[in-house]
């Protein structure tokens, strides 16, 4: 009955030849994916690299054969186990479907069914596809929940998905998807939603359940650093096209297509420096499918292109000799010197560092909410920010790292005064606006304390025109004397975020996800900004369009000697651009100091599992794995005590034992500065290992 | 002269055609349902390699349905070009008779159809309307009557009030030897009036009132629900509680309290008035104030304006006391319009609250909070623009909803003159001699659903292609 | 949850309180007392008289004092007459005033006298209200289960040809108040002048002259049969039919557009398990809450509908009490209209909670 009694396990788990997939509207056909191949062999991970909209989810849902009503294959075949998914029957892609493929999905949440107990939706899978009584399937889901590494399974089994965190969710996922012993397991981003911390958790567990199930995988993520985690092979997409492929540490350390290699070029990997190393980022964008290119897709964009010859044809994969099934879709590979450094990286000046602009002291915010869902109830306070002292300099860059709950968003709301803060003072330019809302704050404050918001698709209102956004900033930071003056400086600033005039007249929909971020930093400049709050600028968008708008964002800081409070939770971002950096947890400043000293030993034990848990697309470096039990406590219910008591690793070190769980640790303040919230002696952090080592090359 | 037939000469062939048609309808439609009860309904999918598989019998089917329900509209459509080309109503017969009549609407829907499609890219959501089948139709069947109303005068082949004696209760096409046009084409009413002609004018009495009455009732919803949906709180708690105290009132309570003539001696409707037609200047007003007040000059300009105008408009509506004496009200339109108004509105605050709540939580509306914009314009400039698709949906839905309503009234004789054409007073004259002589309740009834239903299916229309965005 | 349910309870008397006090302001207008000071009176009595029978019947002082009375929180009116004898609301004149109750309003269990039906309100609306029931019970199993098929058919494939053709009913029936509906019905299956009656009469199937369908729904008062009940109750239904089906199917297109959806799908789990197992429940809270709003415009279909029919229940009094100006027996329905409504909303609430283990589990 199944493919399995006549396949021959040294054959590939899953043969994809020169797959092509559209989308059909109404009117157009899209192409979505084109002459795609790939091989993944038993217990082999394949990694799926590219940027969004690179066709590397289509995949993905091709195989699964979940294209939706307009999705359809135009060519091309999928094997699996030998047998084509493509030519399968509705009633033979069910028998395939959970039992022999099973996939994971990127948002946890919205997997899970709502009004569906987890057992039950666990105990579905081998009810469904081995008829296994209700009894044995729940008892199986038991296991394998614990199987998971999820405590109190009995509990677990009987909540709603609801009950549970974030990781505990994607967790329940991979439980899922493991019920039926599957041999190709499909994951599609499957830690994009959860935070680093908890991320590493996961990954830690979908690489241990590979090897001890000897499941083959489909890995699709974003982020290099964490497909060379977790995958033996990889395959770079763009626009639709697998570019390269071959084993991951060659594609990382001999890539052989420009794509990939602008790609690493890129990302901040440890060693890169925003004023001597800084990023290259990729020039223009993402062709959108209507408007691919002729000949190679990435032509355009290429420092190697050649006119006549890349833009002529259809670029078949070439076959890079040398390599374990190495190929490059590229013309020219074997021509290029792929070891020549990058041409165009200029060294950049230092900004000086001056006075002292902005000044927390003590600051605190609480919130009080109601407890229970039906109203009523006890009041519950919320200590979003507790005790934070701090102070920026004129051209200074300040990273605010944290994952979710940490309170870096409130502590940006009360510096803007959308909130007033609850105790202490923020000094401005020596003026407290500590209890001053934003209604009563003069426009020159108003205008020279400035937001870069995070969401590029939410930061432009989308039923007004680009320029008449940054016109209405200009209106009322009461600057110019007539509309033809605000109209002028409005040209200048789009100039500024180097955009074309003609923008000016587009409405946000028009403009990529890049573009809009440029428009939210050309608003955010209107008023002469001096300090601007960027609450992760960047992270929601492709690597290659970050490098890019960080570039720009550093550029502007060091024309305009603004402050810039960079919020981030990724530390390679931080550690590239930042002079100073800030760790919260909770509520909590555990640790501050420069970047070096952030960055290297000692460290708070929060800060170590943090830097350990970021993935480095970098072969050279070898991390120390520190993976923490559970998830972030919920702010509405700390831990007494230290706030980070509940996961750390060096608790057991601390003198007298129980201290951490009954008080809150003082700031230790080390040599140069650098402050460390924690009870561990002086001796003991000093003892402590540098979590990232780079080999020598 | 002679009692005219439906269909005139062209029905001797078209009428049987149209009967072939509509049993084939039927058949199909019969067994199209006993397929796909018997799971004998495969969709047919190309296969992989390009082939396709064979119709399943549930397709067969569907295009059966398909052919029998054009091959009717055919028959129907031919019905009404043949009448209208034939030379007299007794060969066009009732319906070419009407179809004649029609010929201003035509010729109006002709052209807006043309030029719409001929610009609908240029033409934002209105022009995204005329690619949806559903919405074409709801648009041409609201434009129908919206036309029907404005060229009432032209359309109407009687006097809708007078009486002509021997036409009581007399079914349609029925000679009318005394009048000029010489038939009653729809048939005599319970005092002998022209059936068609009343129910023209009463297109026209239901389109005065229900666009406007609901134009109110969003001035008032969008007013109150954007600072309740932002600010929320007590602001928020206080308005809900009011909006909630009216919607469980049932309408028809609602209006026998609130629409009498005992109400209107007491003064209620105009003090109702004063407050509920205060809104739309408020709304202006702030409005042009939230974003012109970085340029004092300019604001003065538009809100001067506003005001002025509006404060005249506002003192004849809600007083009668215009100077001039341009805007003024009837007391009992006033007291239906008042009370429709009041009826509608909190549902609209409902819908504006949500929508404020959750486009509230974007970052443009922080941004805007960053760079210190007082609460009304992010309301207004940032919040409510964003708003407007599904408002717009909401609009139309409502404008049929209050259709019905003032239906409602009409039913039970409250607020209309008595001798009024609209709907609901000829639907509630006709009903009483319902099971003997159905006509003069019948095509009231009709005309009032294709509105509605037109209202709806453009709504409809409109929330599929505003979704597509 | 039991503070959930006491919280509600309090905004739901807060309402009724406040309901109930603007009807009783507005039925009490000084028009309207004076219109039952003449027909209770003499049409001819002069303005003085009317003053001086309003005033001497406990019509007069302010509004808030008789809205106590009338509740029974504040004790009833009496007067004197020249005569020395002392009527008020709580007795007839003869009585012994001091024996009488001093308070007799609505929570004394006395909801007044019906000008109209010349008999206590209490016993006029009570016969009334069961025979209401009986139309609603029917409407509601109608109702109810066509619309959720409906709504779920039409949702489960959006756009399919089932999708487009029952979302046409839909739309069509939503399109049609009860006013409409029932003349159509009447003209199509109950007159014998056109519809199907003529047609069935010339084949001898029913008799000539006679209807399919009756159209008046005076006599299911006593006997309620298929033939003179059908149409009122499916005049009800239509409308409330294409509203519930349309938000259930919205409801029913959002949830099969969900992620779960798409993972129980890709678990292998047959397309009919998914829709009954993975979706219905989720879908099915949302129009949940509708048919519960519904009552309120229930309430209108039902004072249409008995209107249309001549059928003498809750809605026919309430035209009554209304065009007659008897304002105790309109009060009363009024109470009983808002009653209802509130209580069906406290419903929606309660099992809105208890069906999305979302709110009810956190």
């Amino acid at each position: 009955m199944t493919a399995s009694d006549t396949w021959d396990p040294s054959q590939p788990i899953l043969e994809i030849e020169n797959l092509s997939i559209s989308f059909f509207t109404r009117l157009h056909e899209i192409p979505a994916v084109m002459d795609f191949s790939c091989t993944v062999m038993p217990g082999e991970a394949m990694g799926l690299v590219g940027e969004s909209g690179c066709g590397k989810s289509t995949v993905a849902l091709a195989v699964m054969r979940e294209l939706g009503k307009t999705g359809r294959i135009v060519s091309g075949s999928m094997k699996f186990k030998g047998r084509d998914l493509a030519l399968m029957n509705n009633e033979e892609l069910r028998h395939i479907r959970g039992s022999e493929i099973a996939m994971i999905y990127q948002e946890p949440m919205a997997s899970l069914n709502p009004a569906m107990k987890v057992g039950a939706q666990l105990a579905e899978v081998p009810m469904l596809h081995s008829g296994m009584s209700k009894a044995d399937a729940w008892a199986l889901a038991r296991q394998i929940v614990a199987d998971v590494r999820l405590p109190d399974p009995d509990r677990i089994i009987n909540a709603y998905p609801h009950q549970l965190s974030g990781g505990q969710q994607q967790r329940i996922v991979i439980a899922m998807a493991l019920m039926a012993k599957p041999a190709l397991l499909i994951l599609d981003e499957p830690t994009t939603a959860l935070d680093v911390t908890v991320e590493a958790g996961i990954v830690d567990l979908v690489k241990e359940l590979g090897r001890k199930y000897g499941t083959s995988m489909l890995f699709i993520s974003h982020n290099l650093g964490l497909v060379m985690d977790v995958c033996g092979r990889i395959c770079v997409m763009y626009s639709g096209e697998a570019v390269e492929t071959g084993s991951v540490t060659e594609v990382f350390d001999k890539m052989r297509h420009p794509y990939t290699q602008a790609l690493f070029r890129s990302i901040p990997l440890p060693g890169a420096d925003k004023n001597a190393r800084p990023l290259i980022s990729i020039p223009g964008n993402f062709p959108l499918p209507h408007e691919r290119p002729r000949g190679c897709n990435f032509g355009p964009r290429c420092d190697y292109f050649e006119k006549g010859r890349c833009d002529e044809t259809d670029v078949p994969m070439a076959h890079v000799p040398g390599g374990d099934r190495h190929d490059s879709r590229c013309l020219r590979w074997s021509e290029i010197d792929w070891a020549a450094p990058p041409a165009k990286r200029e060294v950049k000046q230092k900004a000086r560092i001056g006075e002292v602009v902005l000044k927390m002291d003590d600051l605190r915010k609480y919130y009080s909410v109601s407890g229970g869902a039906f109203g009523g109830g006890t009041k519950k306070v919320v200590k979003a920010n507790e005790t934070l002292s701090f102070e920026a300099r004129e051209g200074e860059t300040l990273a605010i790292v944290g994952e979710s709950g940490c309170g870096k968003s409130t502590f940006a709301k009360v510096l803007m005064g959308l909130e007033t803060a609850t105790s202490g003072s923020i000094m401005l330019f020596d003026e407290n606006v500590q209890s001053t809302p934003i209604q009563k704050r003069n426009t020159d404050t108003v205008s020279q304390v400035q937001m870069v918001f995070q969401n590029p698709f939410d930061t432009l209102n989308p039923s007004m025109t680009v320029g008449r956004q940054i016109i209405r900033a200009l209106e009322v930071f009461r600057f110019g004397a007539s509309d033809a003056d605000r109209r002028k400086r409005m040209l200048e600033l789009l100039d500024l975020v180097k955009l074309p005039r003609a923008f000016a007249e587009r409405m946000p929909r028009q403009l990529s996800g890049g573009q809009k971020q440029r428009v939210g930093i050309a608003r955010a400049f209107a008023g002469g900004a001096k300090v601007v709050v960027a609450d992760e600028p960047v992270s929601a968008l492709d690597v290659s369009v970050q490098a890019a708008v960080t570039d720009l964002l550093m550029d502007i800081q060091r024309e305009n000697k603004t402050t810039l409070l960079f919020i981030s939770h990724d530390l390679s971002i931080v550690r590239y651009l930042s002079d100073r950096v800030m760790v919260m947890y909770l509520g909590h400043v555990v640790e501050m100091g420069t970047t070096d000293q952030v960055f290297a030993p000692p460290y708070h034990p929060y800060t170590e599992a943090l830097l350990s848990a970021v993935p480095i697309a970098d072969t050279r470096v070898e991390r120390k794995r520190i993976v923490l039990e559970g998830d972030i406590p919920s702010a509405m219910n700390p831990p007494p005590g230290c706030p980070f008591q509940t996961r750390c690793h060096w608790k057991s070190r601390v003198t007298p034992a129980g201290l951490c769980d009954r008080e809150v640790p003082p700031v230790q303040m080390l040599e140069g500065g650098h402050q460390i919230k924690c009870h561990l002696s002086r001796e003991v952090l000093a003892t402590m290992e540098p979590v990232i080592k780079i080999a020598a090359e | 002269m002679d009692t005219l037939t439906w269909t005139g000469t062209a029905g001797r062939v078209l009428l049987p055609a149209l009967q072939v048609a509509s049993i084939a309808l039927a058949v199909a439609l019969v067994a199209k349902l006993l397929f796909v009860l018997a799971r004998l309904d495969g969709p047919r999918l190309p296969g992989p390699d390009g082939t396709t598989t064979a119709r399943s019998p549930g397709d067969l089917a569907s295009l059966a349905i398909r052919y029998s329900f054009f091959a009717a509209l055919a028959a129907i459509f031919f019905m009404l070009v043949a009448g209208a080309v034939m030379p007299s109503p007794v060969g066009a017969g009732i319906l070419g008779a009407m179809a004649i009549r029609f010929w201003p609407v035509w010729l109006a829907l002709s052209v807006t159809f043309v030029v719409s499609v001929r610009f609908r890219r240029k033409l934002g959501l209105y022009g995204k309307l005329f690619d949806s089948t559903v919405g074409m139709i709801g648009f041409a069947i609201v434009m129908f009557w919206v036309f029907t109303a404005i060229f009432a005068d032209v359309i109407i082949t009687h006097d809708p009030f007078i009486q002509l004696s021997g036409l009581k209760n007399k079914p349609p096409g029925i000679a009318a030897p005394d009048s000029p046009y010489g038939w009653y084409l729809l048939g005599g009413d319970l005092l002998a009036r022209d059936v068609f002609s009343r129910m023209v004018m009463g297109a026209r009495e239901v389109l005065k009132i229900a666009p406007a009455a609901t134009m109110f009732a969003f001035m008032v919803g969008i007013t109150l629900g954007l600072p309740a949906g932002y600010f929320g709180g007590r602001l928020d708690a206080f308005i809900s509680f009011l909006a909630n105290l009216v919607l469980a009132f049932p309408v028809i309570l609602l209006f026998y309290l609130l629409v009498t003539p005992e109400i209107r001696v007491t003064g209620i409707p105009v003090v109702l008035a004063a407050l509920l037609f205060i809104f739309p200047i408020v709304f202006l007003t702030v409005l042009w104030n939230s974003r012109f007040h970085t340029d004092p000059m300019k604001r003065n300009r538009y809100v001067g304006v506003t005001l002025v105008l509006g404060l005249w408009a506002y003192s004849g509506l809600a007083f009668n006391m215009d100077p001039l004496g341009i805007w003024s009200m009837q007391p009992n339109m006033l007291n239906v319009f008042v009370s429709v108004v009041f009826v509608n509105s909190p549902g609209v605050f409902r819908i504006v609250r949500g929508l404020a709540m959750d486009i509230k939580t974007r970052d443009y509306v922080a941004a805007g909070q960053t760079r210190g914009e007082s609460p009304w314009y992010i309301m207004l400039w940032e919040i409510l623009p964003n708003a407007r698709g599904p408002l717009i949906v909401d609009f139309c839905l409502r404008i049929g909803y209050t259709t019905i309503l003032l239906g409602t009234l009409g039913f039970f004789g409250l607020g209309v003159s008595p001798d009024s054409p609209d709907w609901g007073s000829t639907i509630d004259d006709g009903r009483k001699l319902l099971n003997l002589f159905p006509h003069p309740a019948l095509a009231p009834a009709l005309a009032l659903m294709s509105l509605v239903l037109g209202l709806n299916l453009l709504a409809d229309g409109l929330r599929e292609e505003s979704l597509k965005d | 949850m039991g503070l959930f349910v006491l919280r509600r309870l309090g905004v739901m008397l807060l309402t009724a309180l406040a309901l109930t006090f603007v009807v009783f302001y507005l039925t009490n207008l000084q028009p309207n007392l004076e219109k039952l000071a003449r027909t209770e009176g003499s049409v001819r009595m002069t303005d003085q008289a009317v003053q001086d029978w309003i005033a001497q019947n406990g019509h007069s002082g302010s509004v808030f004092a008789r809205y106590g009375q009338w509740l029974g929180i504040v004790p009833g009116w009496t007067y004197t007459d020249e005569k020395g004898q002392t009527r008020g609301r709580c007795f007839e004149i003869g009585q012994d005033a001091a024996s009488a109750p001093s308070h007799c309003g609505l929570l004394q269990g006395n909801w007044g006298f019906s000008t109209f039906f010349k008999k206590p309100v209490a016993e006029s609306l009570v016969g009334k209200l069961a025979a209401t029931g009986w139309l609603m019970l029917a409407v509601m199993l109608v109702m109810v289960p066509s619309s959720l098929l409906l709504g779920v058919l039409s949702g489960m494939r959006e756009g399919s040809a089932t999708d487009r053709t029952l979302s046409t009913f839909s739309i069509a029936s939503t399109a049609t108040p009860e006013y409409v509906s029932g003349v159509i019905l009447v003209a199509l299956l109950a007159t014998a002048a056109t519809g199907i009656s003529p047609i069935l009469a010339e084949y001898g199937l029913i008799e000539p002259k006679k209807t399919l369908f009756l159209a008046s729904a005076t006599s299911a008062m006593d006997d309620i049969t298929f033939w003179n009940f059908s149409l009122p109750v499916l005049t009800i239904a239509l409308y409330g039919i294409g509203y519930i089906a349309r938000m259930t199917r919205a409801s029913m297109t959002e949830v099969m557009t969900q992620q779960y959806i798409r993972t129980a799908r890709l678990k292998g789990v047959p397309f009919r398990t998914v829709v009954m197992r993975h979706a219905l429940r989720n879908a099915l809270i949302a129009p949940f809450t509708v048919i519960m709003l519904q009552f309120p415009w229930l309430l209108n279909g039902v004072v249409i509908v008995e209107s249309l029919f001549n059928y003498k229940g809750f809605g026919w009094t309430l035209v009554q009490a209304a065009s007659n100006n008897d304002i105790p027996l309109l009060l009363a329905c009024s109470v009983v209209a808002v009653v209802v409504v509130l209580l069906t909303q406290l419903i929606s609430d309660i099992g809105y909670v208890f069906l999305n283990p979302r709110i009810r589990l956190t």
